[in-house]
């Protein structure tokens, strides 16, 4: 690791008051709270900060709900979040979604706002023996545009960087409107999920809209009966402890045997989460016949763009769609 | 007939010593100087999933000569990180973060540390503790060889920071036997022969341990979903998942943690 100070602070106005920033390679802090992925992030000298600022013990870890949903406070642990009673009976995608991420170790140690902030797992970002990747030095080149790429994004993507965004967890969110609460030098603000990551365009060192200092203090997610049957595909190369291939997250608001509204968002495939309102707009109304579902996921198609070795996401994405969309109709 | 696209142990070997690389993708650390002796030294490889993976070695550049004598250069950084200097040794850019006074609790007992605050907590058991149940393997959390429990949950060692495991109960593989009584996981891991190497072992084990605890020992299946984050390379998995079920089978209350 490049040697760092690391700073301890008492409360959480003195860990604001250091401005590190969460997911920009320029900023001379980062905050480390889990560390699951900073820290791997600092053995591969992928960063290099001169600063880290722990948030341990100086955030929120409730989980709470009520009439208006579901609160997160941001220390919450990926396996306390999967576990509890409320999520995994009112929001299963969001549990799903949890427990078919990582292994039960890094469940224990990662948080849900460092979860929603790690890293692409694009390998030209991760090894610093590839010079070119914009995410680590801009301006550097993409190394996987033209090279081995099955893992890469193909919605979002710019000819500056088509790393995939890595979590599961932030694709069940956007997919139920999620936001997040954060809190910074300007004080406090909400900012929906959907929001939260930006796309890579001429700046993919730049992940998220948050301003040097900001941290996430909770994910909040509105109450939805509909999430009730919902489901998270994830289709990896192996059963377990693996990221996605693609993932489609779906909640069904059925009326009858037909669809009175989707909600989806897909993984993998995208350089932030990706919302399908095309999609969703396709199904509203229609059955669950093979058929039906089919046509609409056909929409996912729209403007998606591959590079080769990943092209075979885009017909993969379609099928994520239908047998996850007839896997949450089924429930009851 | 396809084509055998195997290395072989020349190639091998002439490939683990191209990818040596210091900071800054050299051999020698930049503007190194002949009176500097110690340098950061990393080797690349691939896993079976074709990711990349690095292994950072600290070793004085005596070690190192003598080390490629000894082994032609086939060096794996899991055997060589016991014999290497503690993972706060100076770096090629000559900075030296401010060391931090670091309490830490492991098995049961106090220990007041002063470290680099790069110290992994896995680093500061085995390199300070002298506590060397714990293995590197990775050093990037994908092998859990390095598990152990905090506060009776298990974590990977590896990717915690030791500064911020402070007022947190380390368990590791020395603390979970009672005297000369083993506990029930380990007597089973010996009876159903779950281990060949044994370099995945201690880290099996804990995290059987927690598995168990944690109720996620029902059936085969569920055992082998829930031990994911825990690689054998041996092939032992079979015996493994054996032997956590015996131990659920042999104490109704399995301690640990």
């Amino acid at each position: 690791m490049h040697p760092f100070i690391l700073e301890r602070p008492r409360d959480l106005a003195a860990a604001l008051a250091l401005r590190a920033q969460a997911g920009r390679t320029d900023a001379p802090a980062e905050y480390i709270a889990g560390g699951t992925d900073m820290v791997q992030l600092l053995q591969e000298y992928a960063r290099r900060p001169d600063k880290l600022v722990s948030l341990a013990g100086l955030l929120d870890t409730r989980i709470e709900i009520g009439s208006q949903g579901l609160r997160l406070g941001a220390a919450a642990t990926m396996a306390q979040v999967a576990a509890h009673p409320s999520v995994t009976e009112q929001f299963p995608l969001i549990s799903e979604a949890l427990l078919e991420s990582a292994s039960p170790q890094v469940r224990n140690q990662a948080t849900m706002a460092g979860n929603l902030l790690q890293r692409t797992r694009c390998p030209y970002f991760r090894d610093i023996g590839y010079a070119a990747c914009n995410k680590r030095e801009p301006g550097s080149g993409c190394a996987a545009i033209g090279a081995e790429n099955r893992w890469h994004a193909v919605l979002g993507t710019s000819e500056n960087c088509i790393a995939a965004h890595p979590s599961d967890l932030a694709v069940a969110l956007v997919a139920l409107d999620a936001a997040v609460e954060t809190r910074g030098a300007g004080g406090q603000r909400d900012v929906p999920l959907a929001d939260l990551h930006r796309l890579p365009g001429d700046t993919p060192h730049l992940e998220t809209v948050l301003e040097p200092g900001e941290v996430i203090t909770a994910i909040t997610v509105p109450a939805l009966p509909a999430a009730r049957r919902s489901h998270y595909l994830k289709v990896r190369g192996r059963a377990s402890f693996e990221f996605a291939v693609v993932s489609a997250a779906v909640a069904l608001d059925m009326n009858g045997d037909r669809i009175r509204q989707a909600r989806i968002a897909l993984g993998g495939v995208g350089t932030k989460p990706w919302r399908m309102p095309q999609v969703e707009a396709a199904l509203a109304g229609a059955s669950l016949e093979p058929a039906a579902l089919r046509s609409a996921a056909a929409l996912a198609a729209e403007g998606a763009q591959g590079y080769g070795h990943n092209d075979f996401k885009i017909e993969l994405m379609q099928r994520a769609i239908v047998r996850a969309v007839a896997t949450a109709g089924a429930r009851t | 007939m396809t084509k055998d696209t195997r290395l072989t142990d020349a190639e091998m070997r002439a490939r683990a010593l191209s990818r040596w690389e210091g900071e800054g993708g050299a051999l020698a650390p930049p503007g190194a100087a002949d009176s500097i002796d110690e340098s950061e030294l990393r080797i690349t490889g691939f896993t079976s999933s074709g990711r990349l993976t690095m292994t950072s070695l600290h070793v004085t550049r005596r070690e190192l000569l003598e080390l490629a004598a000894a082994t032609g250069g086939a060096l794996l950084g899991a055997q060589l990180l016991p014999g290497a200097a503690p993972p706060a040794a100076a770096q090629s850019t000559g900075a030296s973060p401010a060391r931090l006074d670091v309490a830490l609790r492991v098995n049961r007992t106090a220990h007041r540390l002063t470290l680099d605050p790069r110290t992994t907590l896995l680093d500061a058991l085995r390199e300070h503790l002298h506590l060397t149940g714990s293995k590197k393997g990775c050093g990037l959390g994908q092998c859990g060889a390095c598990t152990v429990l905090m506060d009776g949950k298990r974590v990977k060692s590896c990717l915690s920071l030791a500064a911020l495991a402070e007022e947190r109960e380390i368990t590791t593989i020395e603390g979970l036997a009672r005297g000369e009584e083993l506990h029930p996981l380990q007597v089973a891991f010996i009876e159903r022969d779950a281990f060949q190497c044994g370099y995945c072992t201690s880290g099996q084990i804990m995290a059987g341990v927690a598995c168990i605890n944690e109720g996620h020992a029902g059936s085969p299946e569920e055992i082998r979903e829930w031990m994911s984050g825990n690689l054998c390379r041996c092939g032992a998995y079979d015996h493994i998942v054996a032997a956590i079920q015996d131990a659920v089978a042999a104490s109704g209350s399995v301690r640990g943690g």
